[in-house]
């Protein structure tokens, strides 16, 4: 990410070039990668290779799908500098819309989908006009919807659960690619589904192709780039990493469904954050909101939108957690949003705003299932769990901290 | 030998690439109302901070001496400890404590760790009568005007046992009666031995009440004036504030005067806190492309608050009045309008206004004109990192790569990094308030020249600055704003320190 190649570029200023930072740099944007990958390797350690076994793998991207949802909408929200308290109970609320109207109306499985969506939006465009017009503080307006929407969900329920869902939307939340293709020997692994392989292949290939055009590009503007071994090692490691998932992913039941929505998701926003205007709209009210303000952004209506944007991915959480358990219960998605919240500081997003990644809120929300999944492996009681968990985020956040601290940063704010 | 009950010595004080004072002496008698006079920047309010102890012993030269003992303050408690009260500008109340809880406030009247509250309102009641304010003292402090608050800040301070009181700019948010309460008040305690300090730019009420003067300049003393002996008048004391000397600080610029491009009618605009309080009213202002025009004004005069207000109303409530663009007529609702308009506003406080300090110089050039560098809603990054290089180069912001984070720059750079923003949304009008603040001497003379160069390509540009050798140095034509009106208005070949100083320190009452 920082220069090495061409550093005559650099003095055409007339300045010496200083020593590339590009270690210290690094170290801060990386640490929660390079944390990631210690977990993993301490859990499968513990787990005896249990951890990174086919059907455990699957296990933990679809019992955690919701959650990693919710974190890429509660990303936007933590960037601009608000928080959304109001997540878990909005995902009970637009479960028991989706359950009322696919189970007890009838109605087809696409259209109930969408307008639970659509209800999704209405909710966020509700919390986003306290916000963002009213100008209630976030915290307060989500509390109060952590209680309203909950209250709402137990009117619709009662006490009891609506279900069982139809299949489609069973297969969204539960399900697998079919196997169109069959299968294929893999010598020692075993057999894999074909189709989920070439899946897997494609998307290896997609990846290095629009990382080499980016660097084409970035050189055909002069900029600085990594140096080809650095560049190819990057691009190398993460299609190994995207390849090994998808191959243990074949051996078991194909590529589950929730997971092609999330690859879609992620891809979407981290596009949306990094590359479009209302992205860069976010960093700019988060890093500093009377810049933002006096430099033409319309402040209102952007956060009003991502509280929208929250309201859907709420929703479509809560039909895929609906989904998954067959039926939308009462206390369904009961502190969901400090799960999204939790992934999104460990995932190195700055408490003040203005910092964070929708990768990185998705790793911080696959640390947290890593270790839920891999300590629950291991047979510690649930309050372990939640201890560890508590812990990692106050670590990530102290982490956070004391880099910026270190690195002089907060000294000038 | 005691006759001065303070004297300050040699005084020197720097930050980060400015000397904000430099041998400074100062002496006060026991007993006297000492007036404190000087431009913007003169360096008054440093040297009271450094009285004060705000900036500690160790972190300025030269010696301080109080009732004939040397002072090494370490802090704001310590001076007061010695009966040194200082009573800033920006007053230190809490307004939703009572008037008697905020005159005690970190002195609490207890015993036995528990607040005697009849004691503590009796007292206040006490110290109330004698600044002449009657309130209750249970009354919280948020309901009272500005003026009644300062008696409260004087208040707090006689509860201290004060034996020097220092004022900074205690009269320059109080209207007539207040201001004229204010000065009698001074008079009295006066009476009672108290010795006062009164930082002031309003000379008129410096020589009501003053008895000695002492006129500070570049952060030097230039004099002391004894207000009862020497012959001393306002135009007198002004001589002493701007100086004969204007050095060549500024670089050659033959002005291309052309069309209007910007016309600005009976500006009016209300405080946003207070709505009966006019902070601009019935300004008019011309702007002409290829024009570099002035605002000088006094603290409080509403310089930002019109400029502010003129850029999509981002100050200020019922804003009434006209503008006039190329000739058509123009509202500006929001920031967006303006931009949109060709009108841009560099901001006085670059780091709570102006930049992202944790964004790259990259991004924050290209802040309020990303549209430029979309289509369709997405950005070309590679496009908006050739335009931010080329700003590195064409501003000379001295920085290793755009992508450095802007909190890292110095000031000098980070203006640039603002400029260049600003510059990008290719505006007709720019207004720059205070562009060189905080900047270093090269710096400010790299800035001159990049907004010679922007009047040059036609532009229209409005200067705000307290520097008035600034304003006379650069600007082809210069307002004077006082209390919210335009006073008067200078061509280059006319105008001179003096004058404007006149339009600038000129009242309401005075003005037709």
């Amino acid at each position: 990410m920082s220069s090495t190649a061409s550093p005559e570029i650099e003095r055409v200023s007339g300045q010496p070039a200083r020593a590339p930072r590009r270690f210290s740099f690094n170290v801060r944007q990386s640490g929660i990668y390079v944390a990631f990958a210690l977990i993993i390797v301490l859990f499968s350690a513990l787990t005896g290779g249990t951890l990174l076994q086919p059907e455990n793998i699957s296990n933990i991207i679809v019992q955690n799908s919701y959650v990693l949802i919710l974190a890429i909408g509660m990303i936007l929200v933590i960037i601009a500098g608000h928080i959304d308290l109001s997540a878990g109970s909005v995902v009970a609320v637009t479960g028991a819309v989706s359950a009322v109207l696919m189970v007890n109306l009838n109605v087809p499985w696409l259209p109930a989908l969408l307008i639970t969506l659509v209800v999704g939006a209405l909710i966020g465009a509700w919390q986003g006009y306290w916000i963002a017009y009213f100008g209630i503080p976030a915290f307060i307006v989500t509390l109060a919807g952590m209680l309203v929407f909950r209250a709402l969900t137990l009117t619709v329920l009662g006490n009891q659960g609506i279900g069982p869902f139809p299949d489609p939307i069973r297969t969204l939340s539960n399900g697998f690619t079919d196997g169109y293709l069959g299968n294929v020997g893999l010598g020692p692994l075993g057999g894999a589904d074909l189709v989920s392989l070439l899946v897997g292949v494609l998307v290896v290939g997609g990846i290095a192709f629009s990382q080499w055009r980016a660097r084409r590009g970035r050189m055909n503007y002069l900029q600085e780039v990594d140096p080809l071994p650095v560049f190819l090692l990057k691009t190398g490691g993460a299609g190994v990493v995207v390849l090994a998932v998808v191959v243990q992913l074949a051996r078991f039941k194909n590529i589950p469904w929730v997971l092609v929505l999330l690859a879609a998701l992620v891809l979407f926003y981290s596009l949306l954050t990094t590359r479009a205007v209302f992205g860069r709209r976010i960093y700019a009210i988060g890093g500093n909101l009377q810049a933002a303000t006096l430099s033409g952004v319309k402040v209102k209506s952007v956060v009003f939108w991502i509280f929208v944007n929250m309201g859907v991915l709420s929703a479509l959480a809560g039909v895929i957690f609906a989904g998954r358990l067959n039926q939308a219960g009462p206390t369904a998605g009961t502190s969901f949003e400090l799960d999204a919240i939790a992934a999104a500081f460990i995932g190195g997003a700055a408490v003040q705003g203005g910092v964070g990644k929708v990768v990185g809120a998705i790793t911080g929300g696959l640390i947290m299932a890593v270790i839920n999944n891999g300590m629950s492996l291991i047979g510690a009681p649930s309050e372990q769990v939640m201890l560890v968990k508590g812990l990692v985020l106050l670590a990530a956040v102290a982490y956070d901290i004391w880099t910026k601290r270190r690195g002089g940063v907060a000294a000038t704010r | 030998m005691t006759e001065f009950i303070l004297t300050m010595d040699g005084i020197g004080k720097s930050f980060p690439g400015v000397r904000a004072l430099a041998d400074v002496r100062l002496a006060v008698r026991s007993g006297e109302i000492h007036a404190i006079c000087g431009e913007n920047g003169a360096g008054k309010s440093t040297l009271m901070k450094v009285l004060s102890g705000v900036y500690p012993h160790g972190s300025y030269d030269g010696e301080i001496a109080f009732d004939g003992q040397a002072c090494e303050f370490g802090g704001i408690r310590d001076s007061e400890h010695r009966g040194i009260v200082i009573i800033h500008q920006e007053l230190a109340l809490c307004p939703q404590l009572s008037i008697a809880e905020n005159i005690f406030l970190g002195n609490e009247q207890a015993s036995r760790g528990l607040i005697d509250w009849n004691r503590t309102n009796h007292r206040a009641a006490e110290l109330l009568d004698r600044v002449g304010l009657r309130e209750p003292p249970v009354t919280p402090v948020g309901d009272l005007g500005v003026g009644k608050q300062q008696l409260v800040e004087i208040a707090k301070a006689l509860s201290k046992e004060v034996r020097l009181l220092i004022l900074d700019e205690p009269t320059a948010a109080l209207g007539q009666d207040d201001s004229a309460h204010l000065l009698d008040l001074l008079r009295g305690l006066r009476a009672d031995g108290v010795t006062s300090v009164i930082v002031s730019h309003k000379l008129n009420e410096v020589l009501a009440v003053a008895d000695s003067i002492t006129i500070l300049r570049d952060g030097r003393t230039i004099e002391t004036l004894d207000a009862h002996t020497d012959d001393v008048t306002e135009d007198r004391i002004i001589a002493g504030m701007v100086g004969r000397d204007l050095e060549h600080r500024f670089p050659p610029h033959e002005p291309k005067i052309g069309a209007e491009a910007l016309r600005i009618e009976d500006w009016t605009v209300h405080s946003p806190t207070r709505r009966d309080h006019m902070v601009v009213d019935r300004a008019n202002l011309v702007l002409r492309r290829g024009e570099i025009v002035g605002l000088a004004g006094l603290m409080g005069a509403g310089r930002t608050e019109l400029a502010m207000s003129v850029f999509g109303r981002s100050y200020g409530r019922d804003i009434s009045g006209r503008l006039v663009k190329d000739g058509r007529p123009i509202e500006l609702r929001s920031v967006g309008e303006a931009i949109a308009h060709g009108i841009a506003y560099v901001t006085e406080d670059r780091k709570r206004y102006g930049l992202n300090l944790i964004e790259d110089v990259k991004r924050n050039i290209s802040a309020a004109g990303l549209r430029k560098l979309a289509r369709r809603g997405w950005v070309n990054e590679n496009e908006e990192h050739r335009v931010a290089g080329r700003f590195r180069r064409d501003m000379n912001i001295k920085v290793p790569t755009v992508n450095a984070a802007v909190g890292t720059l110095s000031g000098g750079n980070q203006q640039k990094v603002v400029l260049s923003k600003w510059i990008f949304t290719d505006p007709d009008v720019l207004i720059l308030d205070e562009p060189t603040r905080g900047i270093d001497v090269g710096a400010k003379y790299e800035i001159y020249s990049i907004i010679n160069r922007l009047a040059d390509e036609g532009k229209a540009v409005l200067v705000i600055s307290s520097e008035l050798p600034e304003l006379l140095g650069l600007c082809d034509r210069v307002y004077a704003l006082s209390a919210g009106r335009i006073t008067g208005e200078v061509s280059r070949a006319e105008a001179t320190q003096e004058r404007l100083m006149q339009h600038m320190t000129r009242n309401q009452e005075q003005s037709p």
